[in-house]
């Protein structure tokens, strides 16, 4: 069960090894989180990353699971929730893709949809429905500021982020006053292997700070949270700029 | 027999949560209104099991139990049998110490103990063990409890008695509910002359002193509590007011109040409004708040004629205000350490008071001997309540810290104000932990009793 403070005792992640997801992992491990499962493709970086959080105190087990394979997502999911009451879902696979390659190839770029957003769909369909069952419990999702406007150097992803961000916008309400809480993050530009080698945007930001930021979103009980936070501002306006100068950012 | 409830999945789920309005769950939530309904409830509950609830003043996750059934006993109010001459009552779980104050204070009878708000039922009173300012002298709710008709997880209604069963007793007696559904009881009066108070009032500069008045003539009242100014620091740390008191004798009355002296008046405000900005209770307006009470009370008073509901139920002139602290909700931290602990009790004052948690005014009482139930919360020492945000940044590391100096210190938190403490904990802080889990294994084979606070904290 979640404290008074959202902080969750189970924890499962989609995305095993994502950045993100294992700083949030870390941080949570801190706090109440005894039981960790870490689900995603099977590789030595899935058992690595249950060694790290072995190492800090966490019970933690890995579960062979594609966000590609939906078909599967009921059954794999389905037994993990069967183990006992998951807290707290975190939502953090995703895949960057590669604009020019995709824009070249539209099978490449289909599979960055379905990843991030098909495929995130349907996992998180099945979470909150298990999570409703329980009657309570928060499904955490890493949507983006990519989706918030589409940009010519990322919309592929972005706009798989968009569909999966209103997506969960929806989702949020249709468990209002179920007990489950969803919250939808906005990351900025985040210091991960999935940025690696391109160049940082301004307000850019580390895994550990989008941990903190959840954190407090549980805390709060956020339906949508921003990292850093002064981004919620920034792209309000980016939002409402005319076309001609939004071409133009350099972003 | 008509069913109002609906059981089975039809039933729709609502969101509950506690006083604290922290951590919400959803449940069906059930109403029975007859001991066979309530039976029904639980032997028919899924999988993830029923628990009782009165009227959700336990502050956490005492009285939820997420994807289950929540058994709202309020709909079981009857009084059953009063004996005026010995001062007995037979009532329903679901009846509310503030109903039987309107019955019994006209027959001259007044209940056992009294928490600070009458808004409790019979069955919270017992679920929790709870005690009032009279601890000192009349220990805990359950010692005038005779028997309990308790509706175990197994589906069978026992008539439970200290002398009897002494371990289904205890173990019911702040078990929290878990040990299964108090459907009546039967509990042990006070006569009282008048509905009104004789109090005296009197200032402490600090927390020396204070506990130096309260050990020194607690013995002479029956009832008696501080509140405490914990944003107070440096030479004012703990300072407090003092009052302590009894039931007016008849011939305390003036002439106007003896014609009737038994009436019962709370009076009552409307209920604060459903939206309210956070940060309303900032620390600053906190600060001047606690000032301005310190400063109003009386350096000494001696003999003021009070009203009962102002004495025991100040808050409840106020419905709902625990909307007060917002949408994030609020905790309320309790703990109690021995006699000869006095110096954890200054070292988690003074911590509280440097880290300045915005606290409206905080309770310190002296408790009396202990009763046996294995999960109650009192034994002989100092007992510190104090409200704080829940959205305060990190309140959460930071309690945990005073949980540790509680444990250490052979004290324990109050589980009916509990939203947050560790699993681990709660070993080290109540020693008949693994009697109560073998208990309930043994009356609920099916684990058909559970709570959102027995899953959290592994009971
Ligand atoms: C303003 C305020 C002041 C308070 N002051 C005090 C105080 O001075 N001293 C003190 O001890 N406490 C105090 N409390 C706490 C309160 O007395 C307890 O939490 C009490 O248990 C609440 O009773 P309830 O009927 O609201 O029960 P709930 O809050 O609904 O339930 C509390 C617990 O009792 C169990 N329970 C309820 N009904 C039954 C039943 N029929 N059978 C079995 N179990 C049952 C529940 O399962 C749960 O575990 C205060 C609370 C508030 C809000
Ligand atoms: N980094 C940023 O700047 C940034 C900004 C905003 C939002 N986000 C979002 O935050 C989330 C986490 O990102 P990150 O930075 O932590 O990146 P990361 O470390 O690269 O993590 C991405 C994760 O997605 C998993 N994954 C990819 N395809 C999968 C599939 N088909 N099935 C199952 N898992 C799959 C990866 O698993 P494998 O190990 O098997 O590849 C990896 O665990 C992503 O959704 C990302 O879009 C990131």
């Amino acid at each position: 069960m979640k404290d008074a403070f959202g902080a969750p005792q189970s924890l499962l992640i989609l995305g095993g090894t994502s950045e993100i997801g294992l700083a949030t992992a870390r941080r949570l491990v801190t706090r109440r989180t005894r039981t960790v499962f870490l689900a995603g493709r099977p590789s030595e970086g899935l058992e690595a990353a249950a060694e790290s959080l072995r190492s800090i105190g966490a019970e933690v087990h890995t579960v062979a699971f594609d966000a590609l394979d939906t078909g599967s997502h009921e059954v794999v999911l389905g037994k993990v929730f069967a183990e006992g009451d998951i807290d707290m879902v975190l939502l953090a696979f995703g895949v960057l893709g590669d604009q020019a390659r995709d824009e070249q190839e539209p099978p490449a770029a289909v599979q960055v949809a379905q990843v991030n957003y098909t495929g995130a769909v349907s996992a998180s369909l099945v979470c909150a429905a298990a999570l409703q069952t329980q009657g309570h419990g928060s499904l955490v999702v890493l949507s983006s500021v990519a989706g918030e406007r589409a940009r010519r150097a990322n919309f592929i992803y972005g706009s798989s982020k968009a569909g999966l961000d209103a997506f969960c916008q929806g989702l949020a309400d249709a468990m209002h006053g179920s007990g489950v809480h969803v919250m939808t993050v906005r990351p900025g530009f985040v210091r991960t292997r999935m940025t690696a080698g391109l160049p940082a945007a301004p307000l850019a930001t580390t895994p550990g700070e989008v941990a903190a930021a959840i954190e407090l979103g549980l805390r709060r009980r956020s339906t949508t949270i921003w990292v850093p936070g002064a981004l919620r501002v920034v792209m309000a306006g980016i939002r409402h700029l005319p076309r001609p100068l939004f071409r133009r950012l350099p972003v | 027999m008509p069913v109002p409830f609906a059981a089975g999945p039809a039933a729709e789920a609502v969101s509950v949560t506690g006083w604290g309005r922290t951590a919400p769950s959803s449940a069906q939530v059930l109403r029975p209104s007859s001991y066979e309904e309530a039976v029904a409830a639980v032997r028919e509950c899924g999988g993830r099991g029923a628990i009782a609830r009165g009227l959700g003043r336990a502050y956490g996750d005492a009285a939820q139990n997420a994807g289950g059934a929540v058994l709202d006993m309020t709909g079981l109010d009857r009084i059953h049998e009063i004996d005026a001459v010995n001062g007995l009552v037979v009532c329903d779980a679901g009846v509310s110490l503030h109903r039987l104050m309107q019955v019994l204070l006209p027959l001259g009878w007044f209940v056992p103990v009294s928490p600070g708000t009458r808004y409790v039922t019979v069955g919270g009173a017992i679920g929790a063990d709870i005690h009032g300012k009279n601890h000192h002298l009349s220990g805990s709710f359950c010692r005038h409890v005779r028997a309990v008709e308790l509706l175990t997880g197994d589906g069978e209604t026992r008539l439970v008695t200290p002398e009897d069963e002494p371990d289904l007793f205890w173990a019911t007696a702040g078990g929290m509910g878990l040990t299964g559904v108090v459907l009546a009881a039967t509990v042990e009066l006070m006569p009282v002359e008048t509905s009104m108070m004789t109090v005296d009032t009197e200032r402490a500069a600090d927390l020396d002193d204070l506990m130096a008045r309260l050990t020194a003539d607690d013995h002479r009242y029956r009832y008696s509590v501080a509140w405490i100014d914990l944003l107070a620091r440096g030479a004012k740390t703990g300072r407090a007011v003092l009052t302590r008191g009894d039931h007016a004798p008849l011939d305390a009355l003036p002439d106007r109040l003896r014609a009737d002296p038994l009436a019962f008046r709370p009076g009552r405000l409307p209920a604060a409004p459903r939206f309210l900005p956070d940060g309303l209770l900032g620390r600053r307006s906190v600060g001047l708040f606690n000032e301005f009470w310190y400063r109003k009370a009386p350096r000494e008073q001696r003999g003021r004629l009070q009203r009962l509901s102002s004495f025991f139920h100040p808050l409840d002139g106020l419905p709902e205000w625990n909307r007060i602290y917002g949408r994030g909700g609020f905790v309320q931290y309790q703990f109690v350490v021995g006699h000869g602990e006095e110096e954890a009790l200054r070292r988690i004052v003074r911590r509280i008071g440097s880290r300045r948690c915005p606290s409206f005014l905080a309770v310190l009482k002296r408790f009396g001997d202990a009763d046996p139930g294995w999960l109650s919360f009192p034994v002989p020492g100092w007992t510190l309540a104090l409200d704080i945000p829940a959205t305060l940044p990190g309140l959460a590391a930071f309690l945990d810290e005073l949980d540790d100096e509680v444990a250490a210190a052979g004290g324990r938190v109050y589980l009916a104000k509990d939203a947050r403490l560790r699993p681990d904990v709660l070993a080290r802080m109540y020693p008949r932990l693994d009697d109560f889990r073998a208990l309930r294994s043994r009356y609920d084979p099916r684990g058909a009793i559970t709570s959102d606070l027995a899953r959290r904290l592994g009971v």
